[in-house]
């Protein structure tokens, strides 16, 4: 254990007498090792947004639509057909007993008026239940009621961007507004959600009662989807199937004729991205391994060329009765050292370009201790196996040929 | 009688320059006494280097055989003879080699490191032959701000820092002036009063002169073996 210290302070010492080559060589591990920490924090980043965007549309959600329409052999997209009804939703939430909520759904675009102001934004007809399910609030006011749907009541809740839009800094409850040229009274105003994870402003929408929206301003006797929150995880599969089978019970769909509607599970939907993002951390990771290897490449080159500099130091120490093993564990220890050092700049550095790009990049990176102490072992593991070479070169030193080595 | 500390009998050490056997030590028998203070002269190209790197352990003879102290050298590891150049011999070279990047104290110190000497006891005794060699004050002064006498002088105390009973020196006085060449040589008479064996390389008459028995090296063999004060007749 001596010895050991011994050679560390031999090394160090090596080390600080040429300042500018160690730092340059110790560079090849700082950015590898910074960018591998960097590049991890930046995918687990991504990777965190989407599950928590998917999480912000509720949890364990299946969302059914109607089936694509085939008019003459043109198959439309997924959603044309008409097939959905709001009474399919009634029956699903009746019959089906894990279905949490349900919430159908339909929605257009339209010119909203409040004056002399306008705004152009997505009407969406709502059940009440489509707060639970979407996991908003209502920061003033009040939202769509079991009444509202009832009656057709021509009421509105608008997002805090729609709000901005028509009224600036005005409380617009109780304000009336014109959709379609027909008169909304404003009864809520939501609290604000941001963007979604594909850049959609959330708050940019006017919800009105789903039967309002049906009847009155888009005259269809369809819904465009069906939201059905399950009340856990491990029912998702039964309830899909269950609807499923319902579903088809009330569209008369016998046999193998095929479904005109369909069920999609947003948990799938997650572990699918949570997969394509895990590759992307796992694609960013090892390009900047790369570095971390070309890093070590560098290590090496400079080991060879200090030992042949330092020629005549190997053959004093031989001559003084330095053995094989000590001037192995010298230049190894050297070369470790330029790792441990370098990995300790290099995660520092990596923190720091992740908490950077956080900052200013609007960006969010998440840092963990499994990417730091990965890299960081890495480094010291390089420093060794690329030291290996040069420092068994100059051991084996003849110590008469490296006493002559002008 | 008493047993010689070094033999060497049959000792060649032959060389392939392009194909062609070169015999650098042709067959050389040699005994030196425990205390003796040899001087090892010849003309360059004599083999004498070569002569003095086999008896120092840094070099491996071709043939024949090398007792040290009654033990065949030949059958040792490169690790044991790390050891035996580390505990008992010490090289003082024409050109002083000493690490320049540390101190005359580390520099002493150096081979007490391979002995596994402590720290603290390095130190001390580094000191102390630093003492003894008349460098005490210049102990922390890198080998660049030393002349050519002091660092030999630096050179000698790391021989000595691990008290081995050999001393082998090759042309040490070769890059001095007169005065330190002086200095340097009473330092060896010294030694040799000690009772430490010493082996000395030269082809100056005058340094071989203080030695109590001069040997003259010619085409690989020992040509003259005689006592001090003889004149040699090198060239």
């Amino acid at each position: 254990m001596g010895m050991f210290m011994e050679s560390v302070e031999i090394a160090l010492h090596a080390l600080f007498a040429n300042k500018l080559r160690s730092i340059l060589t110790m560079l090849g591990i700082i950015i590898g090792v910074g960018a591998v920490i960097a590049m991890i924090a930046v995918g687990m980043g991504v990777s965190q947004k989407v599950t928590s965007s998917i999480a912000s549309l509720g949890s364990n959600m299946l969302i059914v639509r109607p089936g694509a329409a085939t008019t003459g052999g043109v198959r439309g997209s997924a959603g044309s057909r008409k097939t959905l009804k709001y009474e399919d939703a009634q029956a699903i939430k009746k019959k089906i007993k894990d279905a949490q909520y349900v919430s159908p759904v339909v929605s257009s675009s339209f010119q909203i008026v409040n004056g002399n102001q306008n705004w152009n934004t997505q009407v969406q007809g709502v059940t009440p239940e489509y707060l639970q399910i979407r996991d908003l609030s209502v920061s003033n006011g009040s939202f769509i009621t079991e009444n509202d749907l009832a009656t057709r009541n021509r009421v509105a809740v608008i997002g805090t961007t729609v709000s901005e839009n028509l009224f600036g800094e005005e409380n617009p409850v109780g304000h009336v507004i014109r959709v379609k040229n027909q008169p909304y009274r404003v009864i809520g105003v939501l609290e604000s959600k941001g963007q979604s994870s594909t850049g959609q402003d959330q708050d940019d929408t006017v919800i009105v009662p789903l039967t309002t929206a049906m009847d009155r301003l888009l005259g269809i006797t369809y819904v465009n989807m069906i939201n059905v929150q399950v009340v856990s995880q491990e029912k998702m599969d039964e309830v899909q199937s269950n609807i499923e089978t319902l579903l088809r019970q009330r569209h008369h769909l016998v046999g193998d004729k095929e479904n005109d509607f369909q069920v999609q599970n947003l948990t799938s939907l997650m572990a699918t991205l949570n997969e394509t993002t895990t590759m992307l951390t796992l694609f960013l990771g090892s390009i900047a391994a790369i570095s971390l290897i070309v890093g070590g490449i560098g290590i090496m080159n400079i080991m060879m060329v200090s030992v042949t500099e330092r020629t005549r130091e190997i053959g004093i120490r031989k001559a003084l009765g330095a053995t094989f093993k000590n001037i192995m564990t010298q230049f190894l220890i050297e070369s470790v050292v330029i790792g441990v050092i370098g990995g300790l700049i290099g995660v520092a550095f990596g923190i720091g370009v992740a908490l950077a790009i956080s900052k200013f990049g609007g960006f969010q990176t998440v840092i963990t201790i499994g990417p730091i102490l990965m890299s960081f072992s890495f480094s010291v593991g390089i420093g060794l196996f690329f030291g290996i070479y040069p420092a068994r070169k100059a051991a084996l030193l003849d110590p008469i040929e490296a006493l002559r080595y002008e | 009688m008493e047993k010689p500390m070094i033999e060497l009998a049959g000792i060649k050490k032959i060389y392939y320059v392009g194909g062609q056997e070169v015999a650098a030590l042709a067959g050389i028998d040699l005994n030196i006494k425990q205390g003796e203070f040899a001087a090892l002269m010849g003309p360059s190209g004599s083999g004498k280097s070569t002569l003095m790197n086999i008896l120092g352990c840094l070099d491996r003879p071709t043939c024949g055989s090398y007792k040290l102290d009654g033990q065949e050298v030949a059958n040792l590891t490169d690790d044991e003879l790390a050891v035996v150049r580390n505990k008992r011999i010490g090289f003082v070279f024409q050109n002083f080699n000493l690490l320049s990047r540390i101190s005359a104290a580390d520099n002493v110190a150096l081979p007490l490191i391979y002995a596994g000497v402590g720290k603290n006891e390095r130190k001390e005794r580094a000191r102390k032959v630093l003492d003894a060699v008349g460098l005490g004050d210049r102990a922390d002064h890198q080998p660049n701000e030393l002349s050519g006498g002091q660092r030999q002088r630096v050179a000698i105390a790391r021989a000595l820092v691990n008290d081995p009973h050999i001393i082998m020196a090759d042309e040490p006085t070769g890059n001095l002036d007169t005065k330190s060449t002086k200095e340097i040589m009473e330092i060896f008479e010294g030694l040799h009063r000690e009772g430490r064996t010493i082996i000395l390389v030269t082809h100056e008459p005058e340094i071989a002169a203080c030695a109590s028995r001069q040997l003259l090296v010619r085409d690989g063999l020992i040509t003259q073996d005689a006592g001090k004060g003889v004149k040699m007749d090198v060239v």
